[in-house]
């Protein structure tokens, strides 16, 4: 490629990337009042995306093979405890990724 | 008289600015530690595929969309194709879009903080603005700007210096990328503990968990959000209903 072809290509990516995230507020502007459906949806959906964000990290993840997903289940076990027991975001973010760390460096 | 208006003013506006910039650095800590790692990752790949280290820089800055970034790579060292390259970005990113629905409300009336919100939403300036409770007293608008800004600092950082370095990082960081799953499940978790009824959550994770197995870790994305869409719309109209039987349907 050469080095126009290369700038062209980031630029559509930049387009695509920047029209996926200006779409619903050019859709919806602010004067009008938003569709009901749509005011539902972006009640309903965020409880849904991030499901689908914490799959979306564990998508490589492989049950029948490798470690099992072992030292993944178990990390996530300990973020969820902690979390739960002292409701500090950073402590149980930090908590899990060590506990992970050492259970893929050390145990498997 | 007017000198001192505005210095007064001045200082106020750097208060407001401090106090958003305290409340919402923290939230960003776990981000530093991810996109340090995934940014440093993803200019050395760049780095050893060989582009210099301009890039992962200027990439960063105008893409700022991690997972479309590293596609990038493999599309410019591929056949020049700038259609295809636009569908790509599109299907990859098309959850920014529900992202977007769900901002309807905070990002908007915030004047041009507004355009740079948007423009930088990526999945975690997301999650965090649409989840983290901002303590009275601190400006709405800046404190969703410095939480975007860092956050794209990070990335820009790592990613550039990752571009540099590239060959010369040895030490063993293996699982560090956890950080970004522990992340998004204590996120899920504070909306689970906030949220009364927790169908649509449950919907979002037995959903792409059946989307994961029958299409693969390839291409279970855009299936999964187009089911998670269909059911929610079903799920609806009862839920409406309940909400309104309640009296606190808005």
């Amino acid at each position: 490629m050469t080095l126009t072809q290369q700038v062209i290509t980031i630029g559509m990516v930049v387009l695509g990337t920047v029209l996926t995230r200006f779409l619903p507020f050019l859709l919806f502007p602010a004067g009008k009042p938003t569709p009901r459906y749509i005011r539902y949806l972006g009640k309903v959906l965020p409880s849904a995306v991030f499901g689908l964000l914490v799959v979306y990290c564990l998508k490589n993840v492989s049950p029948l093979s490798g470690s099992h997903g072992i030292p993944e289940f178990i990390s996530i076990m300990a973020v969820a405890a902690l979390h739960l027991w002292k409701r500090q975001m950073l402590i149980s973010i930090a908590g899990g990724t060590v506990c992970y760390m050492l259970l893929v460096q050390l145990v498997f | 008289m007017e000198g001192e208006q505005t210095c007064a003013g001045g200082r106020e506006q750097k208060k407001v600015l401090r106090d958003a910039f305290k409340a919402a650095f923290p939230h960003t800590i776990p981000i530093f530690a991810g996109f340090w790692f995934l940014g440093l990752t993803y200019g050395i790949y760049m780095n050893v595929s060989g582009f210099s280290f301009w890039y992962p820089m200027l990439m960063s800055l105008t893409i700022f969309a991690g997972s479309m970034e590293f596609v990038t790579v493999n599309l410019l060292l591929g056949a020049f194709d700038p259609l295809q390259a636009l569908a790509m970005t599109l299907m990859i990113n098309a959850r920014h879009l529900f992202y977007g629905i769900s901002m309807l409300g905070k990002y908007r009336g915030n004047g041009w903080k507004d355009i740079y919100l948007i423009f930088g939403m990526c999945d975690e300036s997301f999650s965090i603005n649409y989840t983290a409770e901002i303590p009275e007293g601190v400006d709405r608008g800046w404190f969703m700007v410095f939480v975007t800004l860092l956050n794209q600092f990070y990335w820009f950082s790592g990613s550039t210096l990752g571009g540099i370095f590239g060959s010369l990082i040895h030490f063993n960081t293996e699982g560090l990328d956890f950080v970004m799953t522990a992340m998004f499940v204590v996120i899920f978790l504070e909306q689970w503990l906030k949220e009364k009824r927790h169908v649509s959550a449950l919907a979002g994770i037995g959903i792409s968990l059946l989307c994961l197995l029958a299409f693969g870790p390839e291409h279970f994305i855009i299936p999964s959000m187009f089911a998670i869409l269909g059911t929610l719309t079903l799920l609806g109209k009862p839920m409406e209903a309940d909400g309104s039987s309640g009296g606190g349907g808005r």
